[in-house]
């Protein structure tokens, strides 16, 4: 009793983190249920999970920036141009893959600091800026392809990106060797560093819950890692694209949550004057955070043309708001200071689920949207009555 | 028996444990100019606030009779229906818009939902006329001065036939001239029927033209002077005023040789290009290493506009003279700037602009100085919760956890954050801007024992505060500000709250 007493109020203080995970789970188990099983299979959610690549990542750099308290609106086209750039240097300069890809990037931070510099040195709404940019960027890729219309891109190493699995090594039972091996070292990491973070709090006294809590805790979220993980080990393992993503989010929790720069953003978006009475130089965060939204819509277009395998004169249309509510979605604060990377990933995850099981169920398109829209409202309520309830 | 417009009964108010008024009476004669006096934090503004319905009726205790009726305002529009309006010192216009709609913004001249813009044109130049203001009504606002501004305020409110007209400092912002028309205008009013109450910091203003003062002070009504019997003087206003004995607060500290200059201003001037005035004029000031300077003087005097201009210019002025710090000359161009030469500053409003109210103790306290504890740039967490606990324990900061959101601490334990988190940057001179507004007795001996302690580790402190008992309870020398320019230098022999308050309200 004592210790149901203790997951009740843990909920409840933490209801805001939670919240987005309990919903995901509510919302796959009710597909699980509509689609008769269909939905939890390893090729589902394989395929899930790719699809969600691209805007996971974009939601990923947005959160920063609406942390920060602007907004980003020229990142799907702005992916969608660089996605088309990389076809041309594939297809039409015959450029090497692992010269391109770099390129990309850097065009994409480059891009990101020209919207850095209207914002933070003009002085210019970022609202009005990125509106700006995605006009500009809808134009460039209408450029980009006028003459060809789609760019057909055969290159395998490139497609795989989007396409392809990370190799097996050996099929053990039928199953995916080195995925199951990934999944297991991701589980243990995480069992590691959640035993570490424990002893540290207990040593300064910090709160932590009790040892059968944590145990629950930590043998819940192992076996979920570890649910995923055999599920895609029965298919065709982890693809690229899941690999990227976890990629991005491992780099990006890392830098938000352990670094000076992640502490300065926070800071930045909490309160800009006492951040900037403090010494800090809110102009470098802004700038900085910009620039890493650039790389990530290069990479959120790299992800997409080679998911793809070509680029069309439409790629990253509405990516941007895809990816925006997906932030939302996953609790970040439209009044700025806080947000997680994990949470914008999940919220992309979440969005991701809604339209792959609506497919599996022959939703229309039209109730899609709507249903979607929904969903997002009902994440920012959520958001705003929890935080009345703490204030 | 007197006709009393306003009456004010027993009126108790509370911001989170902290008593703004206590039992205050207040009552106004109909047809008299009152004025309303005290030092900064007083409660003149929270009464007012109390009686144009800013805070709702049930927020406040005791009673509000306005023309013999018991009145209850649940929202401002409710005072303003009964005829009282009250006009800020920061005006409420909207620049963008013409004098006339400004005049009749929110009591359009309508017929069944359609504008009759040319009646209000015709309306608004009879209430300008009434104001004495010669300008055209289709003037925008922004392009008149703030003397006139004020007049259209006064004008907008003579449009909802007022009968009890408030302002708060309306002359705080003005220059002789407008200050001069502004009190003829009011006299003026009073022919016509009209009462006044005015918070005024300018004595000369009370004894010009006051029917009668009520002085308040720590949230208490300490008496109500009356013109006609000759008590209004700025003598006896001083008097009131200050009253209070010092009290035992202050820790003691020993007398002690100071060491060289670490902050010498000459000639230090700011100019603010968005009020498009100098906001701080012609400052010469000095700060001796281990000593405590105060800078007293009433809002708005420029003392906060002097601490951001010392600050690495944190407030983007125009500044001319010349600043030096322990010698060296310092031309700091951002807040990170003058943080490397060894300056600190925190905040009047330690909410507004000091803390991080979403995140926790911690964080908040290691955030000016992240760097040190950040070999390569990765925040070595242990290290800072061992630098958090330390700041915890020598400052006292009650808390369950440093786990704590900030935004969850009592006043006092959130000025012990600020305070901390500018200690771990280790400054030479630590400026403090109303170190103890609206904290409680217990943490404001604290605080003051905090500084005793540093200015013994040999720190300096400049300490900004408008509460007198401070100021010459702590301070080892005093400049008083008012209007952007220092107006005397006081030795702690010389200061006393009389000397403080008459060069303040100069």
């Amino acid at each position: 009793m004592k210790y149901i007493n203790e997951l009740k109020g843990l909920l409840k203080h933490n209801i805001r983190d939670y919240g987005m995970y309990i919903a995901l789970i509510v919302i796959m188990i009710t597909f699980q249920i509509l689609t008769n099983g269909l939905f939890m299979s390893s090729r589902n959610i394989s395929n899930l999970l790719d699809s969600a690549g691209y805007i996971a990542v974009l939601a990923v750099g947005v959160m920063l920036v609406i942390v920060i308290r602007h907004i980003d609106l020229s990142i799907g086209f702005l992916a969608g141009f660089l996605g088309a750039v990389a076809a041309i240097l594939l297809m039409q300069f015959n450029m090497p893959v692992f010269i391109v890809i770099p390129i990309i990037l850097i065009l994409g931070i480059c891009a990101g600091s020209a919207t850095g510099f209207l914002v933070a040195k003009v002085g210019i709404p970022a609202f009005v800026a990125t509106l700006a940019g995605w006009l500009i960027y809808r134009g460039a890729i209408l450029l980009a392809t006028e003459k060809t219309g789609t760019i057909i891109v055969d290159n395998d190493a490139f497609n795989a990106i989007g396409n392809g699995y990370i190799p097996s090594i050996a099929e053990v039972g039928g199953f995916h060797l080195l995925t199951l091996l990934v999944g297991l070292v991701g589980i243990l990491f995480y069992i590691y560093s959640a035993i570490k973070n424990r002893k540290n709090k207990i040593k300064y006294e910090f709160d932590v819950v009790s040892k059968p809590i944590f145990v629950l805790q930590l043998l819940f979220v192992s076996g979920i890692m570890g649910y995923i993980t055999w599920l895609l080990a029965g298919y065709n393992g982890f693809s690229w694209t899941v690999m990227i993503i976890l990629l991005v989010v491992l780099v990006y929790h890392f830098i938000t949550t352990k670094t000076v720069i992640g502490r300065h953003i926070y800071s930045v978006g909490s309160n800009p004057e006492a951040a900037h009475l403090t010494g800090i130089n809110v102009s470098k965060i802004t700038f900085l955070v910009f620039g890493s939204m650039g790389m990530l819509s290069a990479l959120s277009g790299i992800l997409f043309t080679a998911r793809l395998q070509s680029a069309t004169t439409t790629a990253g249309t509405l990516f941007e708001l895809d990816a925006i509510a997906a932030a939302f979605v996953g609790g970040v604060s439209a009044a700025g200071g806080v947000g997680k990377v994990t949470g914008a990933v999940i919220g992309a995850i979440v969005m991701a689920t809604l339209t792959n099981g609506m497919n599996l169920l022959g939703v229309g398109i039209a109730p899609q949207y709507m249903i979607r829209g929904g969903v997002l409202a009902l994440a920012v309520i959520f958001d705003v009555m929890t935080r009345k309830q703490r204030a | 028996m007197s006709d009393y417009i306003l009456e004010m009964n027993g009126i108790s108010k509370e911001f989170t444990g902290v008593k703004a008024l206590s039992n205050v009476n207040f009552k106004v004669e109909r047809g008299e100019i009152h004025f309303l006096v005290g030092e900064n934090g007083a409660g003149k503004s929270t009464l007012m606030k109390v009686l144009s319905g800013v805070y709702p009726f049930g927020n406040y205790s005791g009673d509000i009779v306005f023309n013999n009726e018991v009145q209850q305002f649940n929202k401002i529009s409710d005072s303003v229906d009964v005829g009282i309006a009250i006009i800020y010192q920061e005006l409420a216009l909207f620049p963008d818009l013409t004098v006339y709609e400004n005049i009749f913004v929110g009591n359009e001249i309508q017929k069944g939902g359609i504008l009759d813009w040319n009646k209000a044109i015709v309306e608004a130049k009879k209430m300008l006329t009434k104001v004495g203001l010669k300008v055209n009504p289709e003037t925008f606002i922004k392009d008149l001065g703030v003397g006139k501004q004020q007049l259209v305020e006064i004008a907008k409110a003579l449009s909802k036939e007022v009968k009890l007209l408030i302002l708060d400092e309306p002359t705080a912002a003005l220059n002789e001239d407008d200050s001069e028309n502004l009190l003829q205008l009011l006299l003026e009013l009073k022919k016509q029927g009209i009462t006044s109450i005015m918070i005024s910091h300018k004595l000369k203003e009370v004894t010009a033209i006051a029917d009668k003062a009520t002085v308040l002070r720590d949230g208490e009504t300490i008496c109500t002077l009356d013109g006609s019997k000759g008590e209004i003087t700025e003598e006896s206003i001083i008097k009131n005023m200050v009253g209070r004995e010092i009290e035992d607060i202050y820790p003691k500290r020993p007398k002690k040789d100071f060491g060289a200059n670490v902050l010498e201003l000459s000639n230090w001037t700011a100019y603010d290009p968005l009020l498009g005035r100098n906001v701080v004029s012609n400052v010469n000031l000095e700060v001796k290493q281990g000593e405590i300077v105060g800078i007293a003087g009433l809002m708005g005097s420029g003392r906060t506009e002097l601490a951001l201009s010392i600050f690495g210019n944190a407030a983007k002025y125009k500044i001319q003279g010349d600043l030096l710090l322990e010698g060296q000359s310092g031309k700091f161009k951002h807040p990170s700037e003058a943080i490397k030469a060894g300056i600190a500053y925190v905040t009047e409003d330690r909410k507004g602009d000091g803390l991080f109210l979403q995140q926790d103790i911690k964080s908040n306290i290691s955030i000016g100085n992240l760097k040190n504890i950040s070999p390569n740039g990765f925040v070595n967490e242990n290290e800072e919760i061992v630098i958090a606990q330390g700041y915890r324990e020598s400052l006292g900061i009650k808390t369950p956890s440093l786990q704590q959101l900030v935004g969850n601490l009592s006043g006092g334990n959130q000025q012990k954050v600020s305070l901390g988190k500018w200690l771990f940057v280790g400054p030479k001179l630590l400026i403090l801007d109303e170190p103890t507004r609206g904290i409680d007795v217990g943490a404001k001996f604290e605080i003051y024992t905090v500084m005793n302690e540093l200015i013994n580790k040999g720190m300096s402190i400049i300490m900004i505060s408008s509460e007198l008992g401070e100021v010459l309870g702590m301070s080892d020398r005093v400049y008083v500000m008012a209007e952007g320019e220092i107006k005397g230098e006081l030795s702690q022999e010389q200061a006393s709250q009389e000397k403080i308050m008459e060069l303040a309200t100069q």
